[in-house]
């Protein structure tokens, strides 16, 4: 509402990206993606959540530049200090090594563990998913009975036993939650597709000669993933809780890597005298749930066609 | 008119977008007596938004601006939605487009209908049904007692159609407002909800509020006509004498239209001039 | 001026028997039963009927997005095949869709749609046939790079036509292509639709349940009612209003009834 009162718009790059009428293929996608991220922006609990995501990325990338200690040091003599402790902020741990360093540590391995879970369970999905969807008949049938299958087992005791077959660490943790993770998402995969199936525009591409693949990768793929990316965006907390859940049953990240759910863990023996040894990775793993959470709530917003249409 | 039952003046509805306030009914007034008042335009001419705003069911963020809107002695300005909800049914009731999504698919006919009843006046269950009942027979509904017993996915369209004009029609509400009510129908059932809709508002001597696109259907079935262009009135006129309209506009969409017992070897296409939209409103009052 | 079904003459598009079901076991459900019709090359075809009486399950029949038929569908002499189009009957056969809302990929600019058929079709001049295709249906090279909902009703009923018309064909299945705009676009969208079959010497096979629009466009005229052709009989017969089935008749005075 700001950007109409301006009289005389000179030709600026806003204008050229808020265009109705775009003149090159760039400038068209540009375009689409300027009105999302405005969308985005409207969203004041959505840029919150984007803001923490920014700001746990940058911790991640700069954990050497930030970390005041080296995070594997252990020092018995400074052991257990409550948080504000000189030199160490948010305290130390039994073995004297410095929460806030381990912290920042932790976030690589957060932030790893999430993209590539992300990377692989949806992707998986979608390709089940949208073939199943699009294929139907006893293909269908297989897929879906085959889902059914994963979908049938509680999650966390699934991974425990992907992790126990693998054996315990950081990939296999992953490799395991991405196992289990990928149902829902070939089942939303294959609801949109069944929708996207009979609509006009695919049977349009069909009478020009379009086989099945084309159709499915590029006519059925990018509508299907705008709900995808909603839904993993809103999943990445449970990932990460069920990443340290692994971690914490000591299946997920070895010690003495600073994984935020094996720094609760071993936190757990001294919860009763020392809580901040346990608390502060929770608060850490709490605000990097909340965060995806409220991102994915945005999303939805943005991209969810139903919603924004006007 | 010694009988107004709604005046509108300078209604405005407003819709905030991205890109500044989208105007999407600007500065119309009308006013409606015991007649049939019809409410002509192209999508997107304001038309339906003209006949939510009087009942106020403009939805959020869109809002509603006017100098005066008045029904029977009550201002719909200052009315809360308190007010409105009783306003609406027993003051006016609105026809949409598909009778399958107004009617509630999980509650047969007769559920609706006595609920409708029930919630506007004291009556008890025996009364609401020999009513319903009544209604159905008025909207020439054949075997009234089976139908009640239906499911909406049960019915034909415009037996549905027929049936929300009953349930609409049971709280006699003094204003009709029936947006494109049979768009969504076969052409040979149209002439019939059309024919039904005509008669019952005549005999309860209503207000009907006409919206369509059709040109043609609304001169049949109304008394005035009001066109509608870009959010403003552009000309009114009276329904026999719309044939005679003068405005660019009126006579473009009038010879658009594939007339079957005058073929032309091409149709008229209508050039729109940027000044219509400028003009202002004609008043409809 | 009726149009005999002689078994023995072919036309652009013949269909003899044809009969099409959805569902199966107890469900099945008769779409259409036994409809013979023949559309001359060059002609105009209207098949007209309310809702639910199979009109457009005809034409989705002929261009294979329906497989549960049975019956013969020959196109320009040739049978086809129950399941499945060549790439051959995809450049004589092109359809165009009643919802122009609905038949545009919403995530597709004009470009790419028109690019993507032209791709699949094998052209390669793709670049200047773009601007071509969206000159003869008259929108100018300012549409190319936008989204559907960047378009009106209108402008995206042109881009679905230009569509059509990229693989050159000679035969376009118009399932009622106008009756989801207003009236004055109709107008633009029915004499565009005018200009190009004479331009091109295009065959129509259209569908609608607007008898003025029917019997603005078509020539020859078939009656449909529940799956049954009831009626056939030329534009003239029908402009004096002599039909002879007793539906044909009521649609003709339901339609008049309502401009009267």
């Amino acid at each position: 509402m700001t950007e109409l009162p301006n009289p005389q718009p000179k030709p600026g790059w806003r204008e050229w990206l808020l265009t109705d009428a775009p003149a090159s293929r760039g400038q068209a996608r540009a375009a689409a993606w300027y009105a999302g991220w405005l969308a985005l922006r409207g969203n004041t609990l959505a840029m919150f959540g984007l803001l923490v995501l920014l700001f746990l990325i940058l911790c991640a990338l700069f954990a050497p530049l930030l970390a005041s200690q080296d995070p594997f040091v252990q020092d018995l003599g400074a052991r257990l200090l409550p948080p504000g402790s000189e030199g160490y902020i948010f305290g130390t741990d039994s073995l004297g090594r410095d929460i806030y360093s381990r912290l920042l540590y932790g976030a690589r391995i957060s932030l790893y563990i999430v993209a590539l879970v992300a990377l692989v369970a949806p992707l998986l999905g979608l390709i089940i998913g949208t073939i199943a969807g699009y294929a139907g008949g006893w293909v269908d049938v297989v897929l879906m009975r085959f889902t059914d299958i994963f979908l049938a087992f509680p999650r966390l005791i699934l991974a425990l036993a992907f992790v126990a077959a693998l054996g315990a660490g950081i990939e296999n943790a992953v490799l395991a939650i991405s196992l289990t993770a990928w149902p829902p998402y070939a089942r939303i995969a294959r609801a949109e597709t069944l929708t996207i199936r009979n609509s006009d525009y695919i049977h349009a591409i069909r009478l020009q000669g379009a086989g099945p693949v084309r159709i499915i990768t590029r006519h059925v793929w990018p509508l299907c993933i705008s709900s995808l990316v909603i839904r993993v965006t809103l999943d990445m907390a449970g990932i990460i809780l069920t990443a340290a859940g692994l971690g914490f049953l000591g299946l997920g990240a070895q010690p003495p890597s600073p994984e935020w759910g094996a720094m609760v863990s071993e936190g757990r023996k001294y919860i009763l005298d020392h809580w901040w040894v346990a608390t502060i990775p929770g608060l850490a793993i709490f605000a990097i749930s909340l965060a995806f959470n409220l991102l994915g709530d945005g999303l939805r917003d943005v991209l969810d066609p139903k919603e924004s249409k006007s | 008119m010694s009988d107004t039952l709604l005046d509108v003046e300078n209604l405005w509805v407003k819709f905030p977008t991205r890109n500044g306030i989208f105007d999407a009914v600007r500065g119309i007034s009308f006013s409606l007596g015991r007649e049939r008042l019809g409410i002509v335009g192209e999508s997107g001419s304001g038309k339906s938004m003209t006949g939510r705003a009087v009942l106020k069911l403009i939805r959020k963020p869109g809002f509603v601006e006017a100098d005066r809107m008045v029904m029977g002695g009550t201002d719909l300005l200052t009315a809360t939605e308190k007010d409105m909800r009783a306003i609406r049914g027993r003051h006016a009731a609105m026809i949409m487009q598909d009778p399958k999504f107004s009617l509630n698919p999980v509650m047969t006919v007769e559920q609706q209908m006595v609920e409708a009843l029930t919630t506007h006046e004291k009556v008890s269950k025996r009364e609401a049904r020999t009513r319903a009942l009544e209604m159905l027979d008025a909207v020439a509904i054949r075997e009234p007692e089976r139908v009640l017993k239906l499911y909406p996915h049960e019915v034909s369209g415009g037996m549905g159609q027929r049936i929300m004009i009953a349930m609409m029609l049971i709280p006699d509400p003094e204003i009709l407002i029936a947006d494109e009510p049979t768009s969504a129908l076969d052409v040979s059932v149209q002439l019939q909800v059309l024919e039904i809709m005509d008669k019952l508002v005549k005999d309860r001597g209503m207000g009907l509020i006409f919206i369509s696109h059709d040109l043609n259907l609304v001169a049949n079935f109304c008394d005035r006509v009001a066109v509608m262009y870009a959010g403003r009135i552009v000309e009114v006129c009276e329904a026999g004498k719309l044939h005679e309209a003068q405005h660019p506009y009126t006579r473009g969409l009038l010879n658009a239209v594939p007339d079957l017992e005058h073929p032309r070897e091409r149709l008229e296409v209508l050039e729109r001039d940027p000044a219509w939209r400028e003009t202002p409103s004609v008043s409809a009052r | 001026m009726a149009n005999e079904m002689n078994a023995d003459r072919t036309g652009a598009i013949d269909i003899h028997d044809l009969h099409v079901w959805f569902g199966v076991g107890a469900a099945r459900n008769m779409a259409v039963k036994g409809v013979n019709l023949t559309v001359d090359a060059g002609q105009s075809y209207g098949l007209v009927g309310e809702s639910g009486s199979g009109k457009s399950t005809v034409l989705r029949a002929i261009a294979g997005l329906v497989e549960s038929w049975d019956g013969t569908i020959a196109v320009g002499g040739e049978t086809l095949k129950q399941r499945g189009r060549s790439k051959a009957f995809y450049k004589t056969v092109q359809m165009v869709f009643q919802d122009p809302y609905a038949s545009l990929h919403p995530r597709h600019t004009v470009d790419r749609v028109l690019g993507e058929t032209l791709q699949l079709h094998g052209f390669s001049d793709i670049d200047a046939r773009i601007a071509r295709l969206l000159d003869s249906v008259g929108l100018g090279g300012g549409f190319r790079f936008r989204y559907p909902h960047q378009l009106s009703g209108g402008q995206r009923q042109r881009v679905a036509i230009a569509r059509a018309l990229a693989p050159e064909p000679r035969i376009l299945l118009l399932d009622e292509p106008t009756s989801a705009l207003d009236v004055s676009v109709q107008a633009e969208i029915l004499n565009l639709l005018s200009d190009l079959r004479s331009e091109m010497g295009l065959t129509y096979l259209m569908v609608s349940h607007d008898l003025g629009v029917v019997g603005h466009m078509c020539e020859q005229i078939a009656v449909m009612q529940q799956g049954e052709i009831v009626e056939e009989l030329g534009v003239a017969e029908m402009r004096r209003l002599q039909a002879n089935h007793p539906y044909t008749q009521h649609l003709l005075d339901s339609s008049l009834g309502a401009i009267r």
